[in-house]
């Protein structure tokens, strides 16, 4: 049985959430394409689902070895969109974290937030007309700078709280 | 050695380093470690896989493409790698002395 939902998440760590919980239902997302998702009844709780934004694009050779590496691992990929790959893992094989240590975590988000940042920047500046727009608030503009703020405050508390433990753990 | 290269190694890339005394690529060093380890450190694969692009880049281990399967590389440490390791054991070892000699002389 197949099931297609439409959904929008802006923040990845929700989304994974939710593909967890689905999952957890017996949901199993099979394929991910902006903001449409299939989903396949299985077992519940029969895969662990994580997201993650690459360093390089997915031809690079550096995530050409890293996809390799993950089909080792026993992690199948669903999907994947501009940079970031939808991964899933059996659950009975053991706990499925992507991230094993503070630092790298760190490093996942720095990434998130150098690829929204501009994004979020230039919608604000042509949103409050600071260009020279024809009009002088750009409503849509201003509306994604604001969407990509939520996001972007909840990466940047998590990574401060993940830097402040630092100072006493690795 | 640069000064900032002097701080302690993160677990991972000390586990990694070990690891990579002899040529691996990226599985075989998680499933190395974790037996090492008795499953107390599983290397997590985007923690394992930037450790790697990082300790490529400062040239601590290098890596080629696998004989049998080109989409895998083979990663191994370099002698300077294995100097930056045995500094880190020295210091290790440092503070164990000083732990056992403090505890030490505590019970005494």
């Amino acid at each position: 049985m197949r099931r297609r939902v439409f959904k929008m998440y802006v923040n990845y760590e929700k989304e994974e959430k939710w593909l967890n919980q689905m999952a957890a239902e017996g949901w199993h997302c099979v394929d991910y394409f902006f903001g449409r998702y299939i989903f396949e009844k299985g077992e519940p709780g029969e895969y662990t689902y994580r997201i993650q934004l690459l360093e390089n694009h997915l031809k690079h050779p550096d995530s050409v070895a890293y996809l390799q590496f993950l089909e080792d691992a026993g992690i199948e990929m669903i999907a994947t969109y501009v940079r970031w790959i939808y991964l899933r893992k059996k659950t009975a094989s053991g706990s499925f974290e992507l991230f094993s240590d503070r630092e790298s975590r760190i490093t996942h988000y720095k990434r998130i937030m150098s690829m929204l940042l501009p994004i979020a920047i230039v919608n604000f500046v042509f949103g409050v007309g600071l260009l020279g727009n024809p009009r002088p608030i750009n409503l849509l503009n201003l509306a994604a700078a604001c969407v990509l703020a939520i996001p972007i405050l909840s990466y940047y508390r998590r990574m401060q709280a993940l830097e402040k433990d630092g100072i006493i753990r690795e | 050695m640069a000064a900032e290269e002097k701080g302690a190694l993160t677990e991972a890339v000390f586990y990694i380093l070990l690891a990579l005394h002899e040529p691996r690529h990226g599985y075989a060093i998680m499933q190395g470690v974790q037996e090492l380890t008795s499953d107390r450190v599983t290397l997590g694969p985007g923690t394992l896989y930037g450790a790697l692009s990082t300790l490529v880049e400062k040239g601590w281990i290098t890596a080629h493409a696998d004989d049998q399967n080109s989409r895998r590389k083979d990663y191994v440490i370099t002698d300077l790698g294995r100097s930056v390791f045995q500094a880190e054991l020295e210091r290790l070892e440092e503070l164990l002395t000083h732990a056992k000699l403090v505890q030490g002389s505590e019970k005494v």
